[in-house]
C-alpha cells in the first residue's frame, strides 16, 4: 500500500519538487546549486534531467537579484522556488524578501500576490561557526505579509513544500539538513499540509513542550527520558511558525498547565519568546509555573566542537527544563 | 523619418497629461492636502512616454520612487492616481501605497518602489518568466543614476546577460542622486558603459527628445523580442523639481544645491517644447491644436483631482485587509 512507503526527508522534499513541477507548468526551481547535491543534497535529484535549465536554474552566486528574479517570475504569474542552500547567505536577499515580497500586496491594495517560496537551509554543525550555521526563522515571523513554515517530519516536509508552493503568498520555507536522513512513511500520492497547523506529536497531561523543526525530536526524545519518572509530557509540532497556531497551543496548555517551548533561534524577541506572550495574554489563569525557554544562547555560532556542544540544545535540555517548571510554581 | 501623426500626437498627448497632472500636485501639496512623499517627474515626460510608446500592454513595466510618468505612460488610470496619491480608497493601490506604489497590472504596469534598484531585480524575473513562457513579452526596469551604486543592478546585469534575458534597463540620468551630483557619485566616465563588461550593448541617448528614446526604446524592445536581450539604455535628462516635492533645490535656498543657470538651461531644453516646435516646423499640429489638446488635459486632470478629493478614505476597521491574499 503507498502510504507505507519510506521515504527519507530530503526525498521527500523532492518528491514535492517533482510533483508540484509535474502539476503546474508555472512552477519553477532557482538558486545557487541546484545542479550540486553539495549544495542541496539529494533534495533536487532528477529535477533538472526531468523538468530541463529553463526550469531547473543553478544561478551564480547573487542572492539579492536571484531572490527578486523570483519574486518578479511570481509578479509575472509563475510559481517560483528559490533555493538559500545555507540560510546565513539570505541576509543578502532581505530587501525582495522583506521589502519586496512581504510588502507587496498590501501596499498595492492587494491588486498583485506574490506566490514565490524562500526555501532556506539550515546547514550548522561541524565547526562551521557563526556564518555558517544560523537559523532565521524568527525574523522572518516578525514580518508582516510572510509565512514561515519549518517541517520535523518527513510527511509533513513534503505536505509543506507542497502548500507552500500552492499558496498565493510568500512563504519562507526552513528546512535542517540534520533532518534529512530521519525516514518515515510518506504517501506516494500529491498532499498537502495545511499552513498554520500545528501537530501534537505526543500527548501528555504534566507539561506542554512547545517545539519546531530538529528540535521536536528532541522534545520527543526528552518525553521519553521523562517516562520513568512518572512524567508525561505532551509535545506539540509548530510546523508552521507563522501564522502560529495558537488554539492547539493554548488547548494543550489549558491541560497541562506548564509550557516549555523549545527553539533553534536566539532568545531575545524569537519564536519562544512569542509562544511565551501567547500563552502568558491568553492561558494565564491555567499556568501553575512560569513558561520556560530552550533556546540558543544570544550569542553566535563557535566553530569548536566543545563550544559547539554547549551551544546546541538538546533532549537532555529539555527534559532538564520540564524538571525545572515542575518543581517551581504553585502546582509543583 | 516621418512619423504618422497619431503617434505623434500620442507623444504630444503622453507628455503634456504627465505634465499637468505633475504639476496639478504642487498646489495640493503645499496645502498640506497631499501628505505623502511625491518625486514629480516634470521635465523628465520623454522618457517614459517614448520607451512605453515602443510596448503593448503585455509588457513589463517596473517603476522606481519617481514613477508616476511610468505609470501614466503605460496606460495606468489618472483618477486612480490621483487618488492613491491623495490616499484615497479609490486610489491604484487602496490608499495603501501612496505616490510610491503605483500598479496598474491590466496594463503590464507591475509596481513601483521607492528602495533604490528595488525593481530591478522584480522585473529581472519578469523577463525570466517570459523566456521560461517563450511569450514574447519584453521588461523594462526604470531606474535613476543614483541606482547605479547598488550592487543588485550588477548582480542583474550579470544574470540577465547570461540567460539572453529580455529586459530592458531604462537609466534616467537626471544628474542628480536626491542632492548628490552624479559627479560626486562615481568617476566621471559615460554612465552607460557600465553595462558592456556584461557583455550587454547600450547607448547613450537624448533623453528629453521623445522621438530618439522612441527609436532607441524600439530597437531595445526588437532585439529582446527577437531573443537578442538584454539592452541597457542610458537617456539625459533633468527633472525640474527637487528630489521630493514641489521644492526646486536652487542654490540659496534652503535646500541648496542645483545652480539657477542649471535649471535655466535645462528650462530651454525642456521635452514638450521641444516636440512642439517639431510639430509646428512640420505643420502637423499648430498652435490651435496643441492649445486645443492642452485645454482638453486640463480638464482631464482636474476631473481625476476631483474624483480624488470626492473620495472616501480607507476605513480603519480595514487597516490588516490585504496582508495575505
Amino acid at each position: 500500500m503507498s502510504s507505507r512507503r519510506v521515504l527519507s526527508y530530503s526525498l521527500a522534499i523532492n518528491e514535492a519538487l517533482h510533483q508540484m513541477m509535474a502539476a503546474d507548468p508555472a512552477v519553477f526551481l532557482i538558486g545557487q546549486g541546484v545542479k550540486s547535491p553539495w549544495y542541496v543534497g539529494n533534495t533536487a535529484q532528477g529535477l533538472r534531467e526531468r523538468f530541463g535549465d529553463d526550469r531547473v536554474i543553478d544561478t551564480p552566486v547573487s542572492e539579492n537579484a536571484i531572490t527578486g528574479a523570483a519574486v518578479g517570475a511570481a509578479l509575472a504569474g509563475m510559481r517560483p522556488v528559490v533555493v538559500h542552500p545555507r540560510m546565513d547567505f539570505m541576509f543578502y536577499a532581505f530587501d525582495p524578501i522583506i521589502n519586496e515580497a512581504a510588502n507587496w500586496y498590501y501596499m498595492n491594495g492587494g491588486r498583485l500576490s506574490v506566490p514565490v517560496v524562500f526555501w532556506g537551509i539550515i546547514n550548522r554543525g561541524g565547526e562551521q561557526a557563526a556564518q555558517h550555521s544560523q537559523s532565521l526563522h524568527g525574523m522572518f515571523a516578525q514580518v508582516p505579509g510572510l509565512k514561515v513554515v519549518m517541517p520535523a517530519t518527513p510527511y509533513d516536509a513534503k505536505g509543506l513544500m507542497v502548500a507552500a508552493i500552492r499558496d498565493p503568498n510568500p512563504v519562507v520555507f526552513i528546512d535542517d539538513r540534520w533532518l534529512y536522513r530521519r525516514e518515515e512513511p510518506v504517501p506516494e500520492e500529491l498532499y498537502a499540509v495545511e499552513i498554520g497547523r500545528a501537530r501534537v506529536a505526543r500527548a501528555g497531561r504534566d507539561v506542554t513542550i512547545v517545539a519546531s523543526s530538529f528540535l521536536v525530536q528532541e522534545a520527543l526524545q526528552a518525553a521519553a527520558l521523562l517516562v520513568p519518572e512518572g512524567i508525561e509530557a505532551e509535545v506539540i509540532d509548530l510546523r508552521t511558525i507563522k501564522p502560529l497556531d495558537k488554539e492547539t497551543i493554548l488547548t494543550s496548555v489549558e491541560k497541562t498547565g506548564r509550557l516549555v517551548i523549545a527553539d533553534g533561534g536566539w532568545r531575545t524577541g524569537g519564536v519562544a519568546a512569542e509562544v511565551s506572550a501567547l500563552v502568558a495574554e491568553r492561558a494565564f489563569a491555567s499556568l501553575q509555573a512560569p513558561p520556560a525557554r530552550v533556546t540558543l544562547p544570544d550569542c553566535p555560532a563557535p566553530a569548536s566542537a566543545v563550544l559547539e556542544q554547549a551551544y546546541y540544545r538538546t533532549g537532555e535540555d529539555i527534559a532538564a527544563a520540564v524538571r525545572h517548571t515542575l518543581r517551581s510554581g504553585a502546582g509543583g | 523619418m516621418d512619423y504618422p501623426k497619431d503617434l505623434l500626437e500620442k507623444f504630444y498627448r503622453q507628455m503634456l497629461r504627465i505634465r499637468l497632472c505633475e504639476e496639478a500636485f504642487v498646489a495640493p501639496i503645499l496645502a498640506g492636502e497631499v501628505r505623502c512623499p511625491c518625486h514629480l517627474y516634470s521635465g523628465e515626460e520623454a522618457v517614459a512616454v517614448g520607451v512605453c510608446a515602443a510596448l503593448t500592454a503585455r509588457d513589463y513595466v517596473f517603476g522606481n520612487h519617481r514613477s508616476h510618468g511610468h505609470y501614466l505612460a503605460k496606460g495606468g488610470s489618472m483618477p486612480e492616481m490621483a487618488a492613491e496619491i491623495f490616499c484615497r480608497e479609490t486610489g491604484c493601490s487602496r490608499g495603501r501605497g501612496g505616490s510610491m506604489h503605483l500598479i496598474a497590472p491590466e496594463v503590464g504596469m507591475m509596481g513601483a518602489a521607492p528602495i533604490v534598484a528595488g525593481t530591478i531585480s522584480l522585473a529581472l524575473g519578469a523577463a525570466l518568466a517570459a523566456a521560461i513562457r517563450k511569450d514574447g513579452c519584453v521588461a523594462v526596469t526604470f531606474f535613476g543614476d543614483g541606482a547605479t551604486g547598488e550592487g543588485v543592478l550588477y548582480e542583474s546585469m550579470n544574470f540577465a546577460a547570461l540567460r539572453r534575458l529580455p529586459i530592458i534597463f531604462v537609466c534616467e540620468n537626471n544628474y542628480y542622486a536626491t542632492h548628490m551630483p552624479v559627479r560626486e557619485c562615481r568617476v566621471d566616465r559615460p554612465l552607460y558603459e557600465i553595462a558592456g563588461p556584461f557583455g550587454i550593448e547600450s547607448c547613450q541617448e537624448d533623453g528629453n527628445d521623445v522621438l530618439a528614446v522612441y527609436e532607441a526604446g524600439r530597437a531595445a524592445v526588437e532585439k529582446c523580442r527577437s531573443g537578442e536581450g538584454p539592452v541597457f539604455l542610458e537617456f539625459l535628462t533633468y527633472r525640474y523639481r527637487g528630489h521630493v516635492g514641489p521644492d526646486d533645490n536652487i542654490q540659496g535656498s534652503h535646500t541648496d544645491i542645483r545652480p539657477p543657470e542649471e535649471i535655466e538651461r535645462w528650462r530651454l531644453n525642456d521635452p514638450i517644447l521641444r516636440l512642439e516646435k517639431y510639430l509646428r516646423e512640420r505643420q502637423i499640429m499648430g498652435e490651435d491644436e496643441t492649445s486645443a489638446v492642452r485645454d482638453e488635459i486640463a480638464r482631464e486632470v482636474a476631473a481625476a483631482h476631483d474624483f480624488a478629493r470626492r473620495s472616501p478614505s480607507p476605513r480603519s476597521e480595514e487597516l490588516d485587509r490585504y496582508v495575505f491574499a
